[in-house]
């Protein structure tokens, strides 16, 4: 009746993803992440092994799976780097999916199956520089004139929009004044290098800093009518939608950091010896591991029963806020301990704690901060 | 055309890896037991060649029951069938009775050409198997192949040794064996590992393979392991840094070894 054993194909699809971590990742991403380079090469092997493709039907070139089967992926994947799953993430929860849940046949048909193979990435541009949070609150405009969109505004921290493989951004604008005077807001998709479309430099990040982040400006950028995604004015349902399932992801992509993090102490405590023993035979340490398994652990069992509610298509979203909370939150504190238990070794780049260490924030703040996961699970009580 | 694959579980080189004190034969139950990864490679070769050219993969292991997992990852890359031979009678095999066994089955697969076999497991390490295998069904060997091309029916190889490279041509049916340089083998896709499920596999005794209890096992084994230690562990060793001294420095250090 209760059983969150994976069955087997899920199983052998995360010893497949943890030996492509181990084997293709963990070798090469101290360099890249120093460098500050975007993961190409990571990125094609991916697609070949057909990460990109996980929650998407056979015939849109996807692999068949769940949206649960990509957060497994993402999980092995962040638990070596992080970089890497969020590339994945966003491409997946933000680039292909709203296009294949609100895309016409014509747009998935001309998208998909090359996102699927990860040989091509979409971005999603909510966020603008002058507040994130209210999302409601957006400025970039898109006035339709002679069969175009004419689209003005500037996006802010948007992931994967810069890359050489970027092949569009689905802009989310204000297309009108609905009747009730409130703002009509609509998604729209926006190749890349369409003229008055530019991509600023990426940004100088604290961590993710394999990741693709760019300031975005529209700039009378015309598109034609028909890349519209989905309805006119359901913008914000659609990107509230989006973001419920892309807090599950998020979820698990923390709880892979947080695993790291246990992993990578249970083998330096044994090894690092300080006053003539390990410094995991001291009570000090064996707690903080201990305690960072627990929020591993607790952090698994919330992202798994909220994926559960989502596949059996139930309301999740208090589960998925409760799951990005507690689970970014065990990130960040498994990052600290970690560090901690690593000594002055923790505070070099090389060691994959203190990237670990760098890259957890950010769990706290993007797809929805705490104070917004706070709130929406105090609203789901009918606070 | 219908290929052959010999793949071996083996222990992951990445845990600890044992020989049991009662018989020195392998402790199977002290390590992960992974699909050896030169067979991975010989399974990825298998595939290029099916998918350039069309026919059938059907891979091969003598195994304990627990190597299904080994076959599971070969179907889940895209093999289409396979065959288990396992049974208690066959523990402590050595590599020539291994090889009579292979071979035996290897005849049970209809229509089968060509055998793509690992160079040397990481456990046994015998590197023979594959050409004692060929001498027995009286195939072409084309051994250590670092790179492969069917055309028709002939097999054309690269040979790689110790000792310099060799342009191998042969006429089917053969087998070979490839070494780690032959490609990079493809991880399996979700989609692969959700087909696998539903791909035959054949499980057989010895019985059912028409192999006879007194040709296999330990005890009537060719040869016998008497004795095993593990390595000693490597010492530290000592690093020269070079401060535009570090010639001079190597050169002392050997000749305090009287190495020059
Ligand atoms: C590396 C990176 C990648 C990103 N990728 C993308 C992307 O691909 N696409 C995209 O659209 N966005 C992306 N973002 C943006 C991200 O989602 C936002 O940064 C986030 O939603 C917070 O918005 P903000 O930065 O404007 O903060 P603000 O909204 O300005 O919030 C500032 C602080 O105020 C708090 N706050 C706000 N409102 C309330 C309230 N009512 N009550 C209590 N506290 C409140 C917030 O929790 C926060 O602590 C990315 C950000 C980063 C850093
Ligand atoms: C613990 C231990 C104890 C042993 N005890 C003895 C002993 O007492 N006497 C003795 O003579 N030998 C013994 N051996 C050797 C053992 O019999 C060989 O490992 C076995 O016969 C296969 O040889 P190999 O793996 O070294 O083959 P290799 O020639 O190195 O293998 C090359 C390739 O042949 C194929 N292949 C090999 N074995 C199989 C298989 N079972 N199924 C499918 N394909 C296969 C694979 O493609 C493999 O990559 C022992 C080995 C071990 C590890």
């Amino acid at each position: 009746m209760l059983d969150f054993r994976l069955d087997e194909d899920h199983e052998a699809l995360r010893k497949t993803v943890r030996e492509f971590a181990r084997d293709e990742v963990a070798p090469v991403i101290g360099d890249l992440y120093q460098r500050e380079e975007f993961p190409y090469e990571i990125v094609a092997k991916m697609g070949r092994t057909g990460l990109f493709g996980l929650p998407f039907p056979e015939e849109h070139g996807g692999m068949g799976g769940t949206y649960f089967a990509l957060c497994l992926a993402l999980e092995e994947l962040a638990r070596v780097d992080s970089s890497v799953a969020i590339t994945l993430e966003a491409a997946v929860s933000l680039g292909a999916m709203p296009l294949f849940r609100f895309g016409t046949r014509e747009q998935r048909e001309r998208w998909l199956p090359s996102l699927c193979a990860g040989e091509a990435l979409g971005a999603f541009g909510l966020t603008e520089p002058g507040g994130g949070t209210d999302a409601g609150a957006l400025r970039t405009t898109a006035r339709l004139e002679d069969g175009q969109w004419v689209l003005n505004g500037t996006k802010a921290f948007i992931t994967n929009s810069g890359t050489s493989i970027t092949r569009f951004v689905t802009v989310a604008a204000v297309t009108g004044t609905r009747e009730n005077g409130k703002k009509e807001i609509s998604t729209i998709l926006v190749p890349s290098g369409t003229p008055g479309f530019s991509v600023s430099p990426k940004y100088s990040k604290v961590g993710w800093n394999c990741s693709d982040t760019h300031e975005l400006s529209l700039d009378d950028c015309r598109v034609p009518e028909e890349n519209l995604l989905g309805e006119r004015g359901r913008g914000y349902a659609q990107f509230l939608q989006t973001l419920d399932e892309g807090r599950v992801a998020i979820a698990a992509l923390s709880v892979g950091l947080a695993q790291g993090c246990v992993d990578e102490c249970l083998r330096y405590a044994g090894e690092r010896e300080a006053f003539g023993h390990p410094i995991g035979s001291y009570q000090a340490i064996q707690f903080k591991i201990a305690d960072m398994e627990v929020r591993t652990h607790t952090a698994r069992l919330a992202y798994y029963a909220a994926a559960a509610k989502m596949l059996r298509g139930e309301p999740f979203k208090r589960e998925a806020a409760i799951a990005k909370l507690v689970s970014s939150e065990a990130a960040m504190d498994n990052a600290r301990d970690a560090t901690q238990v690593f000594g002055g070794y923790g505070f070099m780049n090389e060691f994959p704690v203190g990237r670990f260490y760098r890259d957890a924030k950010i769990l706290e703040i993007g797809e929805g901060t705490s104070e917004v996961q706070r709130m929406l699970i105090a609203r789901d009580l009918g606070l | 055309m219908n290929i052959v694959v010999l793949v071996k579980q083996v222990p992951d080189t990445w845990s600890e890896r044992k020989l049991t004190d009662a018989d020195h034969t392998l402790d199977r139950d002290s390590a992960d037991a992974v699909l050896d990864e030169i067979n991975e490679r010989a399974v990825e070769e298998a595939l290029l060649i099916k998918e350039a050219q069309g026919g059938e993969v059907t891979v091969i292991t003598m195994g304990p029951d627990r190597a299904t997992d080994a076959i599971r990852k070969a179907l889940s890359m895209g093999a289409d069938k396979a065959v288990h031979l396992s049974d208690p009678a066959l523990h402590g095999s050595c590599a020539v009775q291994t090889a009579k066994v292979l071979a035996t089955l290897v005849g049970t697969v209809e229509g089968a050409e060509l055998v793509i076999a690992g160079n040397e497991s990481t456990d046994g390490r015998a590197g023979a198997v594959p050409a004692m295998i060929a001498e027995i069904l009286g195939w072409a060997q084309l051994t250590q192949v670092r790179k492969l091309e069917v055309d028709g029916t002939t097999v054309r190889a690269e040979r790689e040794t110790d000792t310099g490279i060799a342009n191998l041509e042969a006429s089917l049916p053969a087998v070979v064996s490839v070494n780690e340089k032959i490609n990079e083998p493809r991880y399996p896709s979700f989609k692969g590992i959700m087909a696998a499920k539903k791909k035959p596999v054949s499980t057989l005794t010895i019985a059912d393979a028409g192999i006879d209890a007194s040709e296999v096992g330990l005890a009537n084994a060719t040869t016998t392991v008497l004795e095993a230690a593990p390595k000693p562990p490597r010492t530290a060793g000592q690093r020269v840094e070079d401060d535009g001294t570090g010639g001079t420095k190597v050169a002392e250090f050997l000749v305090g070894q009287k190495l020059i």
